[in-house]
């Protein structure tokens, strides 16, 4: 019953979707103000219903109503609570639901939060956010639907791939969702802007805050589900370049580009159009993606299978997304015209120099991506592209941007000297090369990775420390003086040095632990010693026992250091009956300066040797810590005053200029 | 009866992880270059995972099969070569250079090149968009542009 009201209710939310499809636009194109205004409460009610249904499925879940061809495909009586909760999205229907849910909860908020807004604007954002939630809630309804019956109902679910049983499956699609959907702001305000023909500072003002939201959103998403891998896959590996992970690292990469260009429309008028086509971009990729894990056409290791009717439509939903929208663009975009004018050296330009490096990286992405799909349709072949590949593609441009970056940061606008930046900057340099030469000396010559990489964390971080002296005086003022003055920041600005540091923290991490990872692989006893990196790890015992709906072995290890007990660690091997499945559970003595992690393998036939996996992992804490620093730094910028009070509306009629 | 199930459950169980302690090779030096050669190759099998990193066991028998060629001599490109003859170039992660793949190598810089082009033109636009609504160019300005115009 609960699961039919669920239905009726995302039935309800489609006719509502239709319905703000077309009255605001009307509304807005004859100026009829009253159906300007029936966008508002629209979104909220599509907001409402889908939430209901999203409700029903949970319902369905919780209770293990097996009667649901879902949860009976993907649950199962025994699951601990918190699975059959995040189960609901570990499946294709209630992912998808997911998806669209978080589209109205953004729509829901521009209505709630928009009283700021120039209604024109405000209708026509909504009217395109509702084609997109229009073609989704189609999508599901039509080919995905979760709320299938099955006659007679099974005894008991299928439960969930053991995989997906983690903690990691609660928040990172969730995480995910809420970056790829909102970038579906900036790209309704794109659009919005394209039809009304203009756009300002105010417009500027608004779309920045959402993409930053989607932004942190994804960063956050992008580091969880890459720390879940380095923990639950069992060989510590953080990043594998599968299609999948492209699929969200693209509209990540294009949205901290757009994040950029958004700066320079709101300070000084210009970039308009480009800023456009990158919020065009960066929703088109997230759509791509969620084309790509759905669709069966790439081979990855999400495994969401699909089914080739739910590709085709999600083509069809993409192909009308894209080529609608740049038609637009291709009609709209040459009327408008940038006024702020510029120096090739300005921030300005450092900012576009930006905007290049990162499309550049998400186009080496996309082609390797795309490249073996693209292959075997002209001419058959099969080719692989995969780690190897990107790592050398990919990593140049991202050198030039960490070597750009802190000179950028420090760039005035309009007209700078890259000289006096460089001047400024000297010991920020000299610091970086200084670590750069000692730590080649250390490792005595040989791979460049660590030197270099380490040298432009360094630069970045040592730029930023730059930055945050400059700005506080020191030393020709006080101390007090000086705190006084960085706390007088503003909030932006406080984003900026912290999202900066954060980039260098992580490339730190990715510097280190890729160049001096040690690892050791060998068949050992309990009561075996092994020697790694300075730790004694030794293999106490195993033991078996049996979880809520898993039987286990369990390996006891004891690091030491010098004699002194560092940790004690159990990893497990996992099998989930149900699913006949399985898994290894790393065991990892978690640090700052270093993770301990160690796998327990297979128990020889021979005897009472098992295979053993240890691996020193130094700094490899820190990739994720420059994550989690990364969206701090979007977090805060997002809280500057700007964002929180009516700028937008107060100065909205002094700044807004049309385009023509 | 619960150990039984265990040690029964663990029987089924498929290998738990890549690289086994008896496929590692004796020498540190051939071992390291088996391991980055493992890294460059695709479990063929698998969905885009190299061996090093894959459980199955075909990925096992290509790892095997790389050390048996280091140890009888080869040099690395050597049993690449080897591979790519018996498995094609879908087992390689890293596609060679060649004019199938060139779009595949080419896109970053041509991306970059184009779009460093694309500002260029873009700023001299602006440029002169400047000039003109500033005050019109002296003698002496008009002189020196028509020199550099001439270059």
């Amino acid at each position: 019953m609960i699961a039919e009201l669920g239905h009726f209710a995302l039935t309800l939310a489609f006719a509502v979707a239709l319905f703000q499809v077309t009255v605001p636009l009307v509304g807005a194109a004859r100026g009829w103000a009253d159906w300007m205004r029936a966008a508002a409460p629209a979104a909220l009610m599509q907001f409402l219903l889908t939430g209901l249904a999203f409700a029903a499925l949970i319902h369905a879940f919780v209770t293990s109503d097996f009667s649901l061809r879902v949860v009976a495909a993907n649950s199962h009586s025994l699951k601990p609570m918190i699975f059959k909760v995040s189960g609901t999205w570990g499946n294709h229907e209630g992912s998808m639901l997911l998806w669209v849910l978080i589209l109205t909860i953004f729509g829901a908020m521009v209505a709630a939060f928009g009283r700021n807004l120039p209604l024109g604007l405000k209708a026509r954002a909504l009217s395109v956010q509702a084609m997109i939630a229009a073609a989704f809630f189609a999508f599901i309804l039509f080919t995905s639907n979760p709320f299938d019956r099955l006659d007679p109902a099974p005894l008991d679910g299928n439960d969930l791939n053991p995989l997906l049983q983690d903690i990691g499956l609660a928040l990172h699609p969730p995480f995910l969702y809420l970056g790829y959907v909102g970038l579906s702001m900036a790209f309704s305000f794109a659009v919005a802007a394209l039809i009304e023909g203009r756009v300002d500072a105010a417009w500027a003002r608004w779309v920045r805050p959402w993409t930053l939201a989607a932004w942190i959103a994804l960063t956050i998403g992008i580091a969880l589900g890459s720390y879940w891998a380095y923990y639950e896959l069992g060989w510590g590996g953080w990043w594998f370049w599968d299609p999948v992970e492209n699929a969200s690292f693209m509209p990540w990469l294009v949205a901290g580009a757009l994040l950029h260009s958004a700066i320079v429309v709101e300070k000084r008028n210009a970039l308009k159009t480009w800023t456009i086509l990158l919020a065009i971009f960066a929703f088109s990729l997230s759509l791509i993606g969620t084309f790509l894990v759905r669709s069966g056409v790439i081979t990855s290791v999400h495994a969401f299978a699909n089914d080739p009717a739910r590709g085709v439509f999600i083509l069809a939903i993409l192909g009308v997304t894209i080529l609608g929208s740049l038609t637009l663009f291709a009609w709209r975009a040459p009327s408008m015209r940038s006024e702020g004018l510029f120096r090739p050296v300005s921030r300005e330009g450092g900012l576009m120099l930006n905007n290049l490096l990162l499309a550049t990286s998400a186009a080496v992405v996309f082609t390797g991506t795309l490249a073996p799909l693209v292959r075997e349709f002209m001419d058959g072949a099969k080719i692989s592209v995969g780690a190897p590949f990107f790592n050398l593609a990919f990593t140049p441009f991202m050198v030039l941007l960490l070597i750009a970056l802190p000179v950028g940061a420090l760039m005035p606008w309009k007209r700078g000297d890259i000289g006096a930046v460089l001047a400024r900057l000297w010991w920020a340099a000299a610091g970086a090369l200084a670590l750069g030469g000692i730590v080649w000396g250390l490792q005595g010559g040989g791979r460049l990775l660590a030197p270099v990489g380490l040298a432009l964390a360094a630069w970045v971080l040592l730029g930023v420390l730059v930055e945050i002296l400059e700005r506080s005086g020191l030393p020709r003022v006080g101390l007090g003086t000086a705190l006084a003055r960085i706390g007088r920041m503003p909030r932006a600005d406080w984003g900026k040095l912290i999202a900066h540091a954060g980039m260098g923290l992580s490339v730190m991490g990715i510097a280190a632990v890729t160049a001096w990872e040690v690892e050791d692989i060998r068949l050992a006893r309990p009561g075996d010693s092994i020697p790694l990196a300075g730790y004694e790890i030794r293999f106490d015992d195993v033991s078996q026992g049996q979880g809520p709906n898993y039987l286990y072995e369990r390996g006891r290890f004891t690091v030491t250091r010098g004699g002194e007990t560092v940790a004690v660690l159990e990893p497990e091997k996992r099998l989930y009956p149900v699913q006949g499945q399985p898994t290894t559970e790393a065991a990892i003595d978690s640090g700052l300066a270093r993770d301990i992690y160690v796998v327990l393998g297979d128990r020889q036939t021979n005897g009472e040797a098992w295979a053993i996996r240890v691996y020193v992992k130094p700094l490899a804490n820190w990739i994720w810590l420059g994550a989690l620093v990364m969206g701090l730094g979007g977090l805060v910028s997002l809280s500057d005053r700007r964002y929180r009070v009516g700028a937008a509306a107060r100065r909205q009629p002094s700044t807004a200029v049309a385009a023509e | 009866m619960q150990a039984l199930l265990v040690a029964l459950a663990l029987l089924i169980a498929a290998p738990a992880f890549a690289v086994q302690p008896d496929e590692v090779l004796a020498d540190p030096a051939l071992e390291g270059r088996a391991r980055a050669i493992s890294k460059e190759l695709r479990c063929l099998v698998c969905q885009n995972e190299s061996i090093d990193d894959s459980n199955a066991d075909l990925a096992r028998d290509l790892r095997l099969l790389v050390r048996e060629r280091l140890m009888q001599g080869d040099t690395d490109q050597q049993v690449l070569d080897y591979l790519v003859q018996r498995y094609g170039e879908f087992v390689l992660l890293k596609p060679r250079f060649s004019a199938a793949n060139a779009a595949l190598w080419l896109a970053g810089p041509l991306t970059f090149l184009i779009g460093l082009g694309a500002i260029v033109v873009f700023l001299r636009g602006r440029r002169s968009q400047t000039a003109s609504s500033e005050a019109p160019l002296t003698e002496e300005e008009t002189a020196a542009l028509k020199r550099i115009l001439k270059r």
